[in-house]
C-alpha cells in the first residue's frame, strides 16, 4: 500500500524558467544581514583609519577632478561651486561602479561556498549591494559636511524643495540598476571569463558618458540625444537636480530609467537563476 | 508503513571533460540551435559510464546514470564506494550545491549538508562573528544560534579563543569550531560526506558520537558517505553501493559491506585450487581449498565481532610425510602480522597420502573490527621445507555490531588496537577502616 506521500522540495532539472523562489530570500535575511557584516568588518580590520578610508577616496578623486576637469580643462560645472559638482557625480558613479564591478564576480569569487552549500545565491549580490549602501551613505555624509561648507561661507545658496524627495528614489533606482547588470554579467563570466574583461574597461569608459564630469546641459546635439538614454547619466543628473538644484531631469526621463531597472532586473533575476543550478560545473 | 524523507527517481548527471574555450561556445550554440528547434540535446546522446582509466573519446561524460533510491525517514543510509564512483557527485545534488541532468529527487524535510566543515569562514573574523556566518549560510537563523551558542562553544572547547580572529587559531581549533557549528544544525535531513576524514581521533569520535545520538534520538534522516567502513557499519542501517556512477546495490549495511569488499579488493573467502599441476605446494603437498567458515562451517567474509571465525584449508598429500606442520598467519589491513599460529601438538604426524582439511579458529571477542588477511602454510622440519605458503588471497572482515555486549560496548568512537580481546577486569574497593 502507497501512501500518499507530501514532499516539501523537488529537485529536477527542467524547472521553468519562472520558477524564482524568491520567499527562499526571506528565510535567509540573517544571512545577508551577516554577509553585509562581514564584508564591512572584514576589509577594515588591521587598519588604522579603518572606514576612515572611505572619506580619503571620494576626496582625493574629487580634488583630482577639480583640477584636471575644471581648472585645466576648464569643464563647466553649471555653476555650482566644483568640489560639490564633482563629489555629487563621483559619490553616486562610485555606489554604481562598486555595486555592478562587485557583483559581477558574484559566482566566481564564491565558487569556494557556493560548491560545498546551498543557500539561495541571490543572497550574495543582494548583500553586496546593502555593504555597498552603508559606504555610500558615509561617503554622502562627507558630501553634506562639504555642502554645509559651501553654504556656510555662502559660496552656494540652498535649494530646499520637494526635489529632495527624490534622492532616496534615485540611490534605490542606482542600486538596482548596478545588481540587475551586475547579476546579468555574474551569470555569463561563469562559463565565459571574456565578459569580465569587457566590463572592467566598460565600467570605465562608462563614466565619462555618463554626466559625472561635466553637466548634462554643456552637452547638444547628437552627443546629448544618446546621453539622455543613459540611465546612469540622467539618474546622476536627477540627484544633482535634487539636491543642488542644477540639472536635467524630467519625469518621462525618470519613468524611462524605471521602467529600464525592472526590466533588467526581472532579466538579471532569471539569469542568475537559472545559471545558478549548474554553474559549479562550469565555474 | 513509515514516510519517505528522500526520493531518487532515475537521476543522471553529466560532466563536461576538458577545458572550457571556444569549442564550448561552438556547443551551446549548437546546443541551443537543438533545443529552438524542439529536438534533442545532441550531447546528451552520449552514453559513456565514468570510468575514469579508459578514454572513451567523449568530452562528456555520466557522472551519475539512473540512481534511484528511498530513504525512510529517520533511516541513516550509507554510501559505499571507490573514488570516483559518484558519491560525491549524488550528494551534491541532493544538497541543491549543483543541478540534476535527469531526473529527480524528492525531499520531504529541511535539508543541511555537510560536505565541508567551515564552509564560508572568514579568516578575519573571530570565533564568535564566524559561528553566527557559518550558522546562518548553513540555514540555521539568527535567533537559533543565539539559543546554542554557548553549547556550541562549549562543545568547541575554543572558550579562550573566542573574540580572536580565526586566522590565528590553530588549524585543530579551527576545525573543532568549525563541527561544533555543524553538529548543533536541527534540519531533518542531514547530508554528511567524509568530514570525518579530517581531524584527530577524539574529534572523529565525537563526530560519530554526535551523529548517532542525532539519528537514534531525534529520528533525524542521515545521508552518509564515508570511506571508513567501520563507522558505516556502526553507523547506517542500509547502504547503497555505488560503482561508475551508477547503484549497483542496495540493502542492510553487512550485505552491502560485503558485497562492496567482495568486488573492490582482491580478497576473497574461498578459494579452490582445481588444477593440482598449477596449485600452490611441491611435489608432497598441495594446497586444494581455503575457506573463511563460521561456527556452522558456512563460508563468509562478513564476521561479527563476537563469532569464532575459522581459516578451513583442504590440502593433498601426495607423498607420505613424515613430520608436517600446518601454519596459519594473519595481518590486517596495514599489514600488520597480527600473530602467526602452528599445530605445534600434532609435530611429528605421519601423513599418509590423501586429502586432509585442516581448520583453525579464531575465539570470538578476540580480533578487531576492520579488514584482515591470512596466510596458510604446510612445512616439514627435517629438513625444513615449506611445502606452500598461500599468503594475501584469503581473508575476512569483522563489524562490531554494537550490541552491547562487545568489548565497544556502547562507545562509537575510534578503538584503538589491533586485536581486541575481551579481558576481564576485577575491580574492587579498597576497605580502610
Amino acid at each position: 500500500m502507497i501512501e500518499k506521500q507530501d514532499w516539501t522540495e523537488v529537485i529536477s532539472p527542467k524547472r521553468s524558467l519562472f520558477d524564482v523562489k524568491l520567499h527562499e530570500l526571506w528565510h535567509y535575511r540573517d544571512l545577508i544581514v551577516l554577509f553585509v557584516k562581514r564584508d564591512f568588518v572584514s576589509i577594515y580590520k588591521q587598519t588604522i583609519l579603518g572606514p576612515l578610508w572611505l572619506f580619503i577616496q571620494p576626496l582625493f578623486t574629487t580634488i583630482t577632478f577639480v583640477l584636471i576637469f575644471n581648472r585645466i580643462a576648464r569643464l563647466s560645472t553649471d555653476g555650482i561651486p566644483p568640489i560639490l559638482f564633482y563629489m555629487s557625480g563621483i559619490t553616486m558613479w562610485t555606489y554604481f561602479a562598486d555595486c555592478l564591478t562587485k557583483t559581477s564576480n558574484t559566482f566566481t569569487s564564491n565558487a569556494g561556498i557556493f560548491g560545498k552549500v546551498y543557500f539561495p545565491r541571490l543572497v550574495t549580490p543582494i548583500s553586496i549591494i546593502i555593504s555597498n549602501l552603508i559606504k555610500f551613505g558615509i561617503q554622502f555624509l562627507l558630501l553634506l559636511i562639504a555642502y554645509s561648507y559651501f553654504v556656510f561661507n555662502k559660496e552656494f545658496e540652498p535649494v530646499f524643495s520637494v526635489w529632495l524627495l527624490l534622492i532616496p528614489v534615485v540611490i534605490l533606482l542606482m542600486a538596482l540598476l548596478g545588481l540587475g547588470l551586475g547579476i546579468i554579467f555574474s551569470s555569463f563570466t561563469t562559463k565565459y571569463r571574456d565578459m569580465a574583461f569587457l566590463l572592467q574597461f566598460g565600467v570605465q569608459l562608462l563614466m565619462y558618458g555618463s554626466a559625472v564630469i561635466y553637466p548634462l546641459s554643456s552637452t547638444s546635439g547628437v552627443i546629448f540625444n544618446i546621453l539622455k538614454y543613459n540611465p546612469v547619466a540622467i539618474l546622476i543628473e536627477t540627484f544633482k537636480f535634487s539636491l543642488l538644484g542644477v540639472g536635467y531631469f524630467s519625469f518621462a526621463s525618470l519613468s524611462y530609467v524605471i521602467v529600464f531597472c525592472v526590466i533588467l532586473l526581472v532579466v538579471g533575476v532569471l539569469i542568475f537563476n537559472k545559471v545558478e543550478k549548474t554553474f559549479m560545473d562550469t565555474v | 508503513m513509515s514516510k519517505l524523507a528522500i526520493k531518487v527517481e532515475g537521476l543522471y548527471k553529466q560532466y563536461r571533460l576538458g577545458l572550457v574555450g571556444t569549442g564550448t561556445l561552438a556547443q551551446d550554440l549548437n546546443r541551443w540551435w537543438h533545443m529552438a528547434r524542439g529536438k534533442e540535446d545532441p550531447y546528451e546522446l552520449v552514453t559513456e559510464s565514468n570510468d575514469r582509466t579508459s578514454d572513451g573519446g567523449s568530452d562528456y561524460v555520466w557522472a551519475l546514470q539512473d540512481i534511484n533510491f528511498e530513504v525512510q525517514k529517520g533511516e541513516v543510509l550509507g554510501v559505499i564506494g571507490k573514488n570516483g564512483a559518484g558519491k560525491s557527485t549524488l550528494l551534491k545534488v541532493l544538497s541543491k550545491v549543483t543541478g540534476p541532468s535527469k531526473g529527480s529527487v524528492k525531499v520531504n524535510g529541511r535539508v543541511a549538508s555537510l560536505l565541508e566543515v567551515g564552509t564560508g569562514f572568514h579568516p578575519e573574523l573571530t570565533g564568535r562573528e564566524n559561528i553566527y556566518l557559518n550558522g546562518a549560510i548553513l540555514g540555521m537563523t539568527r535567533g537559533e544560534i543565539k539559543r546554542k551558542f554557548d553549547e556550541i562553544v562549549d562543545f568547541s572547547g575554543v572558550q579562550k579563543y573566542i573574540d580572536t580572529p580565526v586566522k590565528r587559531y590553530s588549524s585543530g581549533m579551527y576545525v573543532r569550531l568549525a563541527f561544533a557549528v555543524a553538529a548543533h544544525l536541527e534540519p531533518e535531513i542531514l547530508i554528511v560526506d567524509e568530514v570525518l576524514a579530517v581531524g584527530d581521533a577524539e574529534f572523529q569520535k565525537k563526530c560519530i558520537g554526535k551523529m548517532k545520538d542525532v539519528s537514534t534520538n531525534e529520528g533525524r534522516t542521515i545521508l552518509f558517505v564515508s570511506h571508513n567502513m567501520d563507522a558505516i557499519s556502526r553507523l547506517c542501517t542500509r547502504s547503497i553501493y555505488m560503482k561508475q556512477g551508477q547503484v549497483i546495490s542496495a540493502g542492510t549495511t553487512d550485505e552491502i559491506i560485503q558485497q562492496y569488499i567482495g568486488a573492490e579488493t582482491t580478497i576473497t573467502s574461498n578459494i579452490a585450487y582445481e588444477n593440482l599441476v598449477t596449485a600452490p605446494g611441491n611435489e608432497q603437498v598441495k594446497l586444494l581449498k581455503v575457506e573463511m567458515v563460521d561456527g556452522y562451517y558456512t563460508n563468509k567474509l562478513n564476521f561479527k565481532i563476537d563469532e569464532q571465525v575459522g581459516v578451513k584449508f583442504t590440502f593433498q598429500v601426495l607423498r607420505e610425510t613424515d613430520d608436517l606442520v600446518c601454519g596459519f598467519n594473519l595481518y590486517n589491513q596495514l599489514d600488520v602480522h597480527i600473530l602467526s599460529s602452528h599445530d605445534i601438538l600434532n609435530k611429528g604426524k605421519k601423513y599418509k597420502p590423501g586429502i586432509y582439511i585442516s581448520t583453525v579458529w579464531m575465539p570470538q571477542n578476540f580480533l578487531t573490527e576492520g579488514l584482515h588477511y591470512c596466510g596458510v602454510a604446510a612445512m616439514s622440519y627435517k629438513p625444513f621445507t615449506v611445502h606452500f605458503h598461500d599468503v594475501g588471497r584469503i581473508g575476512f572482515n569483522i563489524a562490531d555490531k554494537q550490541s552491547g555486549e562487545t568489548v565497544r560496548g556502547d562507545y562509537t568512537g575510534v578503538f584503538p588496537g589491533v586485536v581486541r580481546p575481551k579481558l576481564n577486569w576485577d575491580i574492587i574497593k579498597e576497605e580502610n577502616d
